[in-house]
């Protein structure tokens, strides 16, 4: 198992990582952390001839908050591991740190980067199931700029993204949730540090007029489910919101994502969804 | 009994029953082991394998890549070369076995997917697995048998077409009552409850995989071989019959090897290949399988299939056992074990513990289009263990008894040791109904039972499950000469040689990959010789300076190279004692050696060890005439005086919680009781212990090889295969029990397999008990997220038919 030969380029900035990408002469993939690219290297099942080091890249290593709008701008190249540690401002009342602390292993996290696993787009992954809960925004740069991709929008398919050659993830933009906000992100794994096989989200915000379930882990992109605009007036209540979700809504969604065949899959996403909704009402 | 005989010893800090620290773990803590991976030889060049992509087929032609034809090799090279390379071929004496061809690399067909075609050799891995990709392979696809079952019945093609069916060996095994005396039986019993059971084939996954690094040494004109194995003087044997060239021609050395289980007690195409391959380009050559190549390609364990019926009184007691067992042995029979052994063994120990009028078992060896199987930890015992015990659990069920009064009911008493069982099983020694009534009441049987009447807030279920097992070990020449494979144990040697400064070197055949031996045989050293365990060095796993041996397989070693050990050093003291009553002109019997230090009786004279070493090795004009010449090198041979093997036993009891939602299950308490005889070292019993049952848990829960029907394998890394990690396996709780074994040197019993034999029993006991409020139940290993809500969901479809199913 050891990987085909490729040659390596270390990108110096963000328009050096998207010129180099432009080359259609050779097969060409941005690497990053690593996680996920450097093993499919070593099994032999990914061939690029040319790999673009973008962890080093000054601008794709920072987080902040962006003061024009509370959001937070979460640089492609953090790590998990300093979002687990609480090194990024948080505004998502500790949603982001907590599904940070569970993906795959401590040794994975502290390689492992946001926008690679985003790009990657591996559905069992965690930030492709995260992004679209929160409703937040992935920033991609091209030859002509940059622009922006709504989450729910950006996976669209099993290890496909909208992103177009030769772009590259380059930030997301986490909007700030309100101090009412109610999370729950649940999933279940063989093993802890394993793959999800199911993946239950919640986010009840009221005052930002957001009711969203997700069931991620399925075959492609995460089913996102909003909830009807007048259950988040401000005379209902998170309850109002949760009860919505109907194990027969959840079961249509489930069966219109094309994993309603497997009772066993069905079944485990179906409870996923449901002790998202009872851990956030909690 | 004499269950705490070891307490009535005086506790030595040092010998036999002393928790001495690991000798090994010094070099394995520091990162200094030498394994296969970090031996460089100069010179040395990389091996990779083009493997089959498919399970079944016809080679019709293998094209070398263009500018590469000097590094790759086929079979056909192979067989030019003279004398040429012939195939594996293991042999059994048992009535209608039939023997397989496993040409190290493929000749005409192959038989299944990950079997090497052709071998690359380049001056990195990564190039040699260049050249690998570019190898093409002309395939004309041949149906793949995949099911073992399918291939007994309904073959779509036959694996070996020479054989005229995909059977083995086909056998009978029975006991007791026969013909109309066991029909009366049947239907006079009280109880008869009826499964068909699986179990998952498995990986054996050890940490290091395997590994070759080879040389051929033109000064002795002698192979010289690196390999991870278990039983280096067997892969001599091997060599030497598939090479053609004689045994004192090869030194095959197993250094470090991180970890066995069985995966490593095999002869390899690779070793074959590869010894011939360094002669053949006078270079030296290095493989290392890599995880993919030991997932896909290499050996598994383990594809159990029963159809079983047992029968019971009322009150839930051992009437018979009737079963039809198919093992899924693969495409070929492996070097030296065959086979045949693990189905020959599944009919003989699967009446286990238990007294029984009638016993029948019919088991098929099935050839399937997938790797073959080695015997693995605890060999067919896991499989075997599940059977009968969850038997047990649904006869106790439909008797209306708790499990373990059904046990009881039916298990060897204490006072009929030894027993000699249904099989002619002969059992040395244990209290069998004691294991289980301090297991019941260590995990609190009642207060489970209690907590069981009221729903658990989180809405899982709660079971408490129990198995017992028995663990033959150190089998000897009785029990195995009647397989008639190439590997018969018998009687196991030790050379000791005391060196000029009084340290001692104890060579062994058997070789230690974790079993302690460096540090529990110095510590059989200083049970007998009074020397410093630091002063023992233990030398194995070398055949240019070991006695031959069978090597370590069986959990032999403690027994038969304790043994070796104990005799050479009683040899040993004849010796010291010989020269030290010509030293100190006394008569023989007036000198004494204790403590490490040999004496006159008067208290007159003494001597260390390394004192008396000095004069014999330095100062031999000391020695007056007439001294024993032999001096301080001696060979101690060992075969235990009844040779058909310890029996070490445990039993199992395990609470877990059953989460309905998703399958997952939880182990929330693990007992554990376990007899072993006397304990040679209680820590590192205690390891063998954790880390079996570690891999027990894996069987029950977790690990499972499956293929598609093309025979395509659909685990090709650890993230598909899944084993158990720090967080699935509890601290479980062990409780000694030391019935000594009648026939050892100390009352030892080899006890290394045992701890990865009960899990799947236990642990399936335990999830029935917590199902049996939806009336599901689990019937194959592992119990998979996905089999305990099929199971669920199976019962809820078939609602009316929950009463019955105790008694079915």
């Amino acid at each position: 198992m050891k990987a085909p030969a490729f040659d390596f380029t270390q990108a110096q900035s963000v328009p050096d990582a998207v010129a180099l990408l432009a080359d259609t002469a050779r097969f060409t993939k941005p690497l990053a952390g690593g996680q996920s690219l450097g093993p499919m290297l070593n099994l032999r099942v990914a061939f690029p001839e040319h790999l673009i080091g973008v962890r080093q890249i000054e601008a794709l290593r920072h987080a902040f908050i962006d003061p024009a709008n509370g959001e937070l701008v979460l640089g492609a190249a953090v790590r998990h591991a300093q979002i687990e540690d609480g090194l990024i401002p948080d505004v998502t009342r500790g949603l982001l740190a907590h599904v940070a602390a569970n993906i795959a292993y401590r040794a994975v996290r502290n390689r492992g980067t946001v926008g690679g696993s985003l790009a990657h787009a591996d559905p069992a992954a965690d930030w492709v199931n995260t992004m679209p809960l929160l409703g937040a925004r992935i920033v991609v740069a091209g030859p002509d700029g940059e622009r922006e991709i709504d989450a729910r929008t950006f996976m669209t398919g099993p290890f496909t993204t909208a992103l177009d050659e030769p772009e590259l993830l380059v930030a997301v933009r986490v909007p700030a949730l309100s101090d009412a906000a109610r999370w729950a992100y649940v999933k279940f794994c063989r093993k802890p540090g394993e793959f999800a096989e199911a993946v239950g989200g919640v986010l009840i915000d009221r005052p930002r007029a957001v009711g969203r379930l997700l069931i991620g882990a399925t075959d492609g992109a995460p089913v996102v489910l909003e909830a009807p605009t007048e259950l988040l007036a401000a005379s209902s209540t998170d309850s109002q919101v949760a009860e919505h979700w109907t194990d027969d809504r959840l079961r249509a969604a489930i069966n219109a994502a094309g994993i309603g065949h497997d009772p066993y899959v069905a079944q485990l996403h179906l409870t996923m969804a449901r002790r998202a909704i009872v851990a956030a009402l909690a | 009994m004499d269950h705490d005989i070891a307490r009535a010893r005086p506790l030595s800090t040092t010998g036999v029953g002393a928790s001495l620290p690991r000798k090994e773990d010094r070099r394995f803590l520091a990162g200094e082991g030498e394994f296969v991976g970090n031996i460089k030889l100069p010179g040395m060049l990389h091996v990779a394998f083009a493997r089959s992509a498919v399970a079944h087929g016809r080679v019709l032609a293998i094209h070398k890549p263009a500018g590469f034809e000097g590094a790759v090799f086929t079979m056909a090279d192979l067989e030019a070369g003279s004398p040429p390379v012939g195939p594996i071929r293991v042999l059994s004496s048992l009535p209608g076995f039939k023997p397989s061809s496993q040409w190290p690399l493929a000749r005409d067909k192959v038989r299944q997917v990950g079997e090497p075609i052709a071998m690359c050799v380049a001056a990195t891995r990564a190039e040699a697995e260049d050249i690998a990709d570019a190898v093409v392979v002309d395939i004309e696809d041949l149906p793949a048998v995949v099911d073992m079952l399918q291939a007994r019945d309904a073959p779509p093609a036959l694996v070996h077409e020479e054989w005229g069916d995909n059977i083995f060996l086909e056998t009978l095994v029975e006991g007791g009552l026969k013909g109309d005396e066991f029909e009366a039986l049947k239907g006079s019993a009280a109880v008869k409850v009826h499964r068909r059971l699986r179990t998952a084939r498995q990986s054996m996954a050890p940490m290091e995989g395997r590994g070759v690094v080879c040389t051929w040494n033109t000064r002795l004109d002698q192979l010289e071989m690196y390999t991870a194995a278990q039983m280096p003087h067997i892969n001599r044997a091997g060599l030497s019959e598939t090479l053609g060239i004689d045994q004192a021609s090869i030194r095959v050395i197993a250094p470090d090897v991180g970890g066995g289980f069985g995966y490593k007690g095999i002869l390899l195409p690779e070793e074959i290949c590869l010894a011939w391959l360094t002669r053949h380009i006078g270079r030296p050559v290095k493989w290392i399988e890599d995880r993919r190549e030991q997932l896909i390609a290499n050996t598994n364990c383990r594809e159990h299939h029963y159809d079983i019926t047992v029968y019971a009184d009322a009150r839930g007691r051992l009437l018979a056992i009737d079963c039809d067992s198919v093992i899924d042995s693969g495409a070929y029979s492996s070097y030296p074990f065959s086979a045949c052994l693990e189905a020959a063994q599944v009919g003989s120990i699967l009446p286990g513990p238990y007294k029984m009028e009638a016993f029948r078992c019919r088991t098929w060896s099935v050839s399937t289009n997938k790797p073959p199987i080695l015997p693995y930890r605890g060999v067919a015992r896991a499989g075997v263990c599940f059977a009968i015990e969850t038997l047990i659990d649904a006869a106790a069920l439909a008797a209306g008894v708790e499990p373990h009064e059904a046990r009881l009911a039916s298990l060897i008493e204490p006072d009929e040791m030894p027993y000699d069982n249904i099989t002619r099983k002969h059992f040395d020694s244990g209290d069998y109904p004691e294991a289980i009534r301090r297991a019941m009441e260590a995990i609190d049987l009642p207060a489970w039972r209690a907590r069981q009447g009221t729903p658990e807030p989180d809405g899982r279920l709660i079971g408490v499950g129990h198995a017992v097992f028995c663990e033959q070990a150190a089998h000897g020449t009785s029990v195995y000469y009647g397989w008639g494979i190439p590997m018969v144990p018998g009687h196991e040697q030790c050379g000791a040689r005391m060196t000029p400064d009084g340290r001692l070197e104890l060579r062994i055949g058997a070789q230690s990959h974790g079993q302690s031996l460096e540090t529990t045989l110095a510590q059989v050293a200083n049970e007998i010789l009074g020397i410093d365990p630091a002063h023992v060095r233990l030398v194995h796993g070398d055949t240019g300076v070991t006695p031959y041996s069978t090597g370590t397989w069986g959990s032999r070693s403690m027994v038969m190279s304790g043994g070796a050990v104990a005799e050479a050093c009683t040899l040993m003291v004849e010796r010291v004692r010989d020269i030290a009553a010509h030293l100190f002109q006394v008569p023989l019997d007036q000198v004494v050696l204790a403590q490490g230090r040999v004496s006159d009786r008067a208290g007159v004279q003494s001597l260390t060890l390394a004192e008396l070493a000095h004069v014999w090795y330095r100062q031999p004009q000391r020695l007056p005439p007439g001294v024993n010449p032999a001096g301080l090198e001696v060979i101690g041979g060992y075969k235990a005086r009844v040779d058909t093997g310890t029996f070490s036993y445990a039993c199992h009891a395990v609470a877990v919680a059953v989460d309905p939602g998703t399958g997952a299950v939880e182990l929330l308490d693990y007992v554990i009781v376990e007899d072993a005889g006397t304990l040679v070292n209680p820590m590192v019993v205690d390891g063998q212990i954790y880390g079996g049952t570690a891999q027990g848990i894996g069987t029950a829960l977790f690990e499972e090889m499956r293929y598609d029907s093309q025979g395509q394998p659909l685990a090709s890394t650890l993230a598909d295969y899944m084993l158990p990690g720090a967080t699935e396996v509890p601290a479980p709780r062990i409780i000694h029990m030391e019935t000594r074994s009648p026939y050892t040197t100390f009352g030892q019993k080899g006890m290394g397999e045992g701890g990865a034999i009960a899990p799947g029993a236990a642990i399936a006991n335990a999830v029935n008990d917590a199902l049996r409020p939806l009336g599901a139940e689990l019937t194959e290993l592992p119990m998979s997220p996905r089999r305990v809500m099929a199971a669920i969901a199976a019962a809820g479809s078939a609602a009316g038919a929950v009463a019955g199913r105790g008694a079915a």
